[in-house]
């Protein structure tokens, strides 16, 4: 005899396998075969020709080109590299910070969360990529440099020279002084890469349940504490998923991804573009490897 | 915050007076309530500062770019005109909308955006029920592939599903039949596909919210859906997706501002199309040559039309977001995005 529950998970099984074809489908098709086809080409000169394309096996020597004989690629992985290593971690304190502000009660509070989610709409795609094509850049340089209103950019306005003195002059370390003062100067670049990030971990302070900071207030814990001890720990899973989004984002669309572009499409060589993408990805897992590791040690589950 | 610790020498005091303990402890207890309105006062004071001069900050650019579209050249060049133009004029805006094509460059993006959307949240949706709620032997495995996916950087697949849909094949069948790959570049036919089999731009991390959303689902309802006689997929339809709206929101929102934006996929499988995020992108260039034609390159007159064509390509995202913010802001609480 069949008992309706075994049929009932037979039949789940059934159906998630249908569920999941047309995924299965596509993940093969479009992203297994030209994962697979670009590190082929990676270690091949790629030819096109009418009818499709010839492979010449070379070896390593596109990695070689790419890392060797280019001379921007090796400078430009190491500039996003790094810029990647100072704007992340300000990104993911930023964000919190952000999402506390915007989690109280106060008047105004929609207009406020309506501007700061602008971003995530307006500060992925067409801006950076002009901002990044450096015609923008030039003018407003010379635009700068004349002094004229209009073209004045962002960085213009917000220059934080009084504030680096100040500091210095308090004693504070020079290197802590130039990264505080390059995260103000950057205000504009770290608040519109934090939309994304703010709004998740909006998400989880609602998701904290009343009752502990009720609790934590009889017992006597000040705002401060409270935020320490009960904020903090049950964001921390949110850490870590800001942590690995926002390093993915970081990598999305910079200088190296358009030199891969470039490689590929204005000088037709498929082969090293496809060298200089494993390159950037290799760099990429690491990076979100070591980082992920890290993190997720300290990071406290409720449940 | 300064409840507590501003309190504690009052606390000290007032048993140390021992006689008139009860005034003390009334006078005490309206000091503390003193202390901790004006620090609230304060903090809120603070806070308003601190959130006013961020939104300035996030707003400043869109404000100056539209304060320099309306501009005519003479204002650009007046200093005594800072963001109010002395002559206001369109004059920008006619010529950016015609350099760009900018109505058909609508057209067309807004087509590929709806389009992707609709099949990418649906398909998105499907795989992440199955991933959450419809297990079977060797899913995982499956579900490591979705998060492969949100990984590998588009960029690492480029090249590949350039040359694929140039000639495109399934198991050389076209080969087979109309001896050559059918070429879909500058058709619509490779985001299609990809968003249908939910691959397309960022669907990883879409399949992702689905599954902890769905996740997130008594188990109860299913069960009592099956009880009552509806099947899985039935179920699926008439009960998960409806109860799915708030992540169905947040998914469509993000798949249309993502694609609506992306300059990537669309600037390489569509070389010549004429879609909003590729006319902008050589809108710098057609300005450059235009300007060029006639005399020497002004580069605040060019600096001021490029800026009105930004202004005009991230107009009709703005004017979605005014209507669409609440939901925006709201349903994220509710997607069970952070599991």
């Amino acid at each position: 005899m069949r008992s309706p529950k075994r049929t009932f998970q037979q039949r789940k099984a059934l159906t998630g396998m249908l569920f999941l074809a047309p995924w299965a489908f596509g993940f093969i098709f479009f992203f297994l075969v030209p994962l697979v086809n670009s590190a082929v080409y990676s270690f091949n000169d790629l030819k096109a020709s009418d009818n499709g394309y010839t492979l010449t096996f070379e070896g390593w020597s596109n990695y070689h080109q790419a890392l060797y004989v280019d001379a921007t690629f090796v400078r430009k992985l190491t500039t996003v590299v790094g810029e990647m290593v100072v704007n992340v971690p300000l990104i993911i304190i930023f964000s919190l910070f952000i999402a506390v502000l915007l989690n109280q009660k106060f008047l105004g509070r929609s207009l406020a969360r309506a501007i700061f989610f602008l971003p995530v709409i307006l500060a992925s795609g067409v801006m950076l990529s002009i901002n990044n094509a450096g015609y923008m850049q030039q003018i407003m340089d010379a635009n700068l440099a004349s002094n004229n209103p209009a073209g004045a950019s962002v960085n213009g306005f917000l220059q934080s020279i009084e504030l680096k003195n100040m500091m210095m002059d308090i004693g504070v370390n020079e290197s802590i002084v130039n990264y505080l003062t390059g995260a103000v100067d950057r205000i504009y670049e770290i608040i519109s890469q934090s939309g994304v990030q703010i709004i998740i971990f909006l998400a989880g302070l609602q998701s904290i349940s009343p009752q502990l900071y009720e609790a934590s207030r009889m017992e006597g814990a000040t705002g401060y504490e409270a935020f320490w001890k009960i904020t903090f720990p049950m964001v921390s899973p949110l850490i870590l998923t800001n942590l690995v989004y926002t390093i993915i984002d970081s990598f999305l669309n910079n200088a190296v991804t358009q030199q891969i572009d470039t490689t590929a499409f204005k000088t037709l060589d498929f082969g090293l573009s496809s060298a200089m993408a494993w390159i950037y990805f290799a760099i990429v897992a690491v990076i979100l490897a070591i980082s992920t590791f890290v993190v997720s040690r300290k990071v406290f589950y409720h449940d | 915050m300064t409840q507590q610790t501003e309190a504690a020498p009052g606390a000290k005091l007032s048993p140390a007076e021992g006689k008139n303990t009860a005034a003390d402890l009334y006078r005490f207890k309206q000091s503390a309530i003193n202390v901790n309105k004006w620090s609230k006062r304060l903090w809120s004071l603070v806070r308003a500062v601190l959130l006013i001069g961020m939104s300035f900050v996030i707003l400043y650019p869109i404000l100056l770019k539209v304060s320099t579209s309306f501009k005519t050249l003479e204002d650009l060049t007046n200093p005594t005109v800072m963001w109010i133009p002395e002559r206001f004029s369109l004059e920008n805006y006619k010529l950016a909308i015609d350099v760009m094509g900018y109505f058909s460059a609508i057209r067309n993006s807004f087509t590929l955006s709806a389009v992707t959307t609709i099949l990418q949240t649906l398909s998105c949706a499907m795989a992440g029920y199955a991933f959450a709620k419809l297990p079977f032997r060797g899913i995982n495995i499956l579900f490591a592939g979705v998060i492969l996916t949100i990984l590998v950087p588009p960029q690492t697949i480029l090249v590949p599903s350039y040359v694929n849909f140039k000639s495109f094949d399934l198991f050389g069948l076209f080969h087979l039949i109309f001896g050559d790959g059918i070429n879909m570049l500058d058709t619509y036919w490779p985001f299609v596909l990809m968003a249908i089999t939910g691959n397309a731009l960022k669907s990883g991390l879409f399949i992702y919210i689905f599954r902890q959303f769905f996740r997130g689902i008594s188990k109860e309802i299913e069960e009592a859906a099956f009880v009552d006689g509806a099947g899985v997929f039935k179920s699926f339809i008439s009960i998960m997706l409806p109860n799915a709206i708030p992540a169905m929101v947040t998914v469509m929102l993000f798949a249309f501002v993502w694609q609506w934006n992306d300059t990537f996929f669309s600037s390489n499988f569509l070389p010549s199309m004429n879609t909003l995020t590729n006319a902008t992108l050589g809108f710098p260039y057609k300005v450059n040559v235009m300007l060029g034609a006639t005399n020497q390159v002004d580069p605040f007159y060019a600096s001021m039309l490029v800026d009105t064509g930004l202004l005009l390509s991230i107009l009709p995202l703005i004017v979605m977001y005014l209507f669409v913010q609440r939901y925006f802001v709201e349903s994220i609480d509710r997607t069970g995005l952070v599991g």
